[in-house]
């Protein structure tokens, strides 16, 4: 490899995949039987974080940014003026390889823009994956892109390779995309997505009857939407990753800011505009709420309410808006309602129910198990707690609990924040 | 109140707590020997280490406790911290007073005080898992120095071992100044003492073959391009990324 011309492939590929903000290496599951290189957990591992704070798990480029669409919100569209420039098989083989022996990355996340036509594009990625699993005995993890368009047999081999696919929605609604990529839709999405889901549910019957089924596509597949681009309301992005997660299987929806890339357009936000970290978080927690603490997409976002409160997350959102469901007692609720308590999470909540079983807990016993105290007060008894206790208004508590976090909000809009 | 000291290993502090059974000498102290300072109050007992006696409550606390609350006390033991020893001493002896599900009584002291502990040591793992960094060297073996907080080689061994099966590897701790050696059929500890290393440069050196350069080169480019300078947020990036790990990290060196 020619390390001057490898570099700048890798700037420019790089550079041009990274507006993709799938990170994730998890899910996979292959052992190192063959005394192969890698071996990937169902835990995925982040290797390094860079300045602006996302975790680097994969080798995340594109084979080449040339690309026959013309996608708006897309760097690599057609009418941008930038540099192309394209991968060779063995360079990213060899890349992959190299970093991973090195313990830089867990795999690959390999994507590309469309030159040619979608098969050619396709068939040029296949060769990679294929590469890398029966010639490099590579076991590491390996995410995909499924080109929409491209025959399904050559998704259905590329599925036996890799870890996961994915398709990216790119615009929460139908609408939103036409606005920005005429030539695409929702529908050109939802057929492939489809049809993997179908494949991977077909090989996991087969898995349960015949030993030695080959994985087919073994950590799911996912999608992205990117947020801020298109005028939807909170309550339409999340309406569409409710609908995409239960019909297609999803194992992850991933929302992105958007961030700005051209001045030239009246369409879009332009460059110095701040990408929308802070909504970009509260959809995170709001899909977290989903997928881990039992919630409706409907109690949280409805027709009253279609926006995510930027100023407090939306579990306490929802506490205060049903406090009539609270205070709780610690000692005798159920685990699904001890979930829903602003500032315990599932570890906490699964230790509340394990530790009650000694005996009825105390408030220090609990400000000691990792439950963020503070805010869980106001919705909580323990054994200890007196029995004429205040009742707060909503907005008393929302006051208080911003009060002790104070600063929270005003840094919030500059930086990720944790989850709860 | 007495102080039992024991030799720092695993062994002497099981034994200690056979120790313990045997000569019911009420409430104690449980010292390591490297944290271990005579006190004019209280009179040290020595604990001698016998293989036979630590098995015997290695096997009763594996009796008791499930496979998740015995990796919990090793990772605990791991941890040295010198009152990490006290916490496992009153963890077993609670475990061993008969009650059912002992690990689950997180409103015990000492049972939170090992789930906790156990917690940051896994983290701790998981963090040399993550931002171990191998440089391929002139006699072909990949080569990491680390300074995890906690003594934690003994858990990531497996990881690695599965995971770079078909290339020969050392992983080094410069503190604790012992490693792990993989030679493609088996894993060994290696005790050699590697001259402490200040910078991160290679105690070896590395050759045109292995393209070693040109590799670290490359990631360095990948590490910058995929960075998005709109979305800047160091602060995040410290808190996932604890600064002493830096100073190995390939994408960290200028
Ligand atoms: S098809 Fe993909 S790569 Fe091409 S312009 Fe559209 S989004 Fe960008």
């Amino acid at each position: 490899m020619n390390l001057s011309r490898a570099s700048e492939k890798l700037q420019i590929l790089a550079d041009a995949a990274k507006y993709d903000v799938s990170c994730a290496s998890s899910g996979g599951n292959r052992k190192n039987e063959n005394k192969g290189l890698g071996d990937s957990k169902a835990n995925g591992i982040c290797h390094s974080f860079t300045e602006d704070g996302r975790c680097v798990s994969l080798l995340k480029i594109l084979l080449t940014n040339h690309c026959i669409y013309d996608c708006a919100f897309c760097v690599s569209r057609k009418s941008n003026d930038v540099q192309r420039a394209a991968f060779t098989v063995e360079e990213v083989v060899d890349l992959t390889i190299n970093f991973y022996r090195r313990n830089y990355i867990e795999g690959l996340f390999l994507s590309s823009g469309i030159f040619k036509n979608a098969d050619y594009t396709m068939e040029r990625l296949l060769r990679i994956v294929k590469k890398l699993r029966i010639e490099e005995r590579f076991n590491g993890y390996i995410h995909l892109k499924t080109i929409p368009g491209a025959s399904e047999e050559l998704i259905k081999e590329a599925g036996l390779y890799a870890d996961r696919m994915s398709i990216n929605l790119e615009m929460p609604t139908e609408a939103g995309l036409k606005m920005v990529a005429p030539e695409k839709s929702h529908e050109d999405v939802k057929k492939p997505l489809h049809f993997v889901n179908q494949q991977i549910q077909l090989y996991k019957a087969d898995t349960k009857l015949i030993k030695n089924t080959p994985k087919f596509v073994p950590a799911g597949q996912s999608t992205q939407m990117v947020v801020g681009a298109t005028p939807e309301s909170d309550m339409e992005v999340m309406y569409t990753a409710d609908r995409f997660y239960k019909d297609y299987s999803l194992k992850r929806v991933y929302y992105s800011g958007y961030v700005p890339i051209r001045n030239d357009d009246s369409l879009l936000p332009s460059i110095g505009s701040q990408p929308p970290l802070l909504r970009e978080n509260r959809l995170y927690q709001t899909d977290w709420l989903l997928r881990f603490y039992r919630f409706q997409v409907n109690e949280i976002l409805n027709a009253a309410h279609p926006n995510l409160d930027p100023e407090i997350d939306p579990k306490l959102s929802w506490a205060l808006r049903n406090l009539h469901e609270f205070p709780i007692d610690i000692n005798t609720a159920e685990y699904d309602m001890i979930l829903r308590v602003p500032g315990i999470g599932v570890g906490s909540a699964q230790k509340i129910i394990a530790a009650r079983r000694f005996g009825k807990l105390r408030t220090y016993q609990l400000q000691k198990l990792g439950i963020a105290y503070n805010r869980a007060k106001y919705f909580i008894r323990c054994a200890d707690t007196p029995f004429l206790s205040k009742d707060w208004q909503p907005q008393q508590i929302r006051n208080f609990i911003l009060g002790s976090s104070h600063g929270k909000f005003q840094k919030a809009a500059t930086q990720q924040l944790t989850l709860f | 109140m007495e102080i039992y000291v024991f030799d720092d290993t695993l062994e002497g502090l099981l034994t200690l707590i056979f120790d313990w059974y045997h000569r019911k000498p009420g409430p104690i102290l449980v010292h390591s020997e490297k944290h271990h300072h005579p006190s004019a109050f209280h009179p040290a007992f020595e604990v001698v280490t016998e293989a036979e006696k630590a098995s015997r409550v290695a096997r009763g606390l594996q009796q008791k406790l499930t496979q998740a609350g015995w990796r919990n006390f090793y990772c605990t033991f791991l941890s040295e911290q010198p009152e990490a020893f006290q916490h496992l001493f009153q963890f077993a002896v609670y475990v061993f007073s008969g009650v059912e599900n002992p690990e689950d009584n997180y409103g015990h002291d000492s049972v939170l005080y090992v789930s906790q502990m156990a917690r940051k040591v896994e983290r701790e793992k998981h963090h040399l898992e993550a931002f171990i960094r191998f440089q391929h060297t002139r006699d072909g073996m990949y080569y990491a120095p680390v300074e995890p907080k906690y003594n934690v080689l003994p858990l990531i061994a497996r990881h690695f071992k599965d995971r770079y099966a078909d290339q020969p590897w050392v992983i080094y701790d410069h503190l604790r100044r012992y490693g792990l050696y993989y030679d493609l059929q088996k894993l060994d500890l290696i005790n050699i003492d590697f001259q402490k290393n200040n910078s991160t440069t290679l105690p070896v050196s590395i050759s045109e073959e292995t393209h070693e350069e040109m590799y670290q080169f490359l990631w360095k480019d990948y590490f910058k391009s995929t960075n998005i300078e709109s979305r800047r947020n160091i602060k995040l990036q410290v808190r996932s990324m604890p600064r002493r790990f830096w100073r190995y990290l390939t994408e960290k060196q200028i």
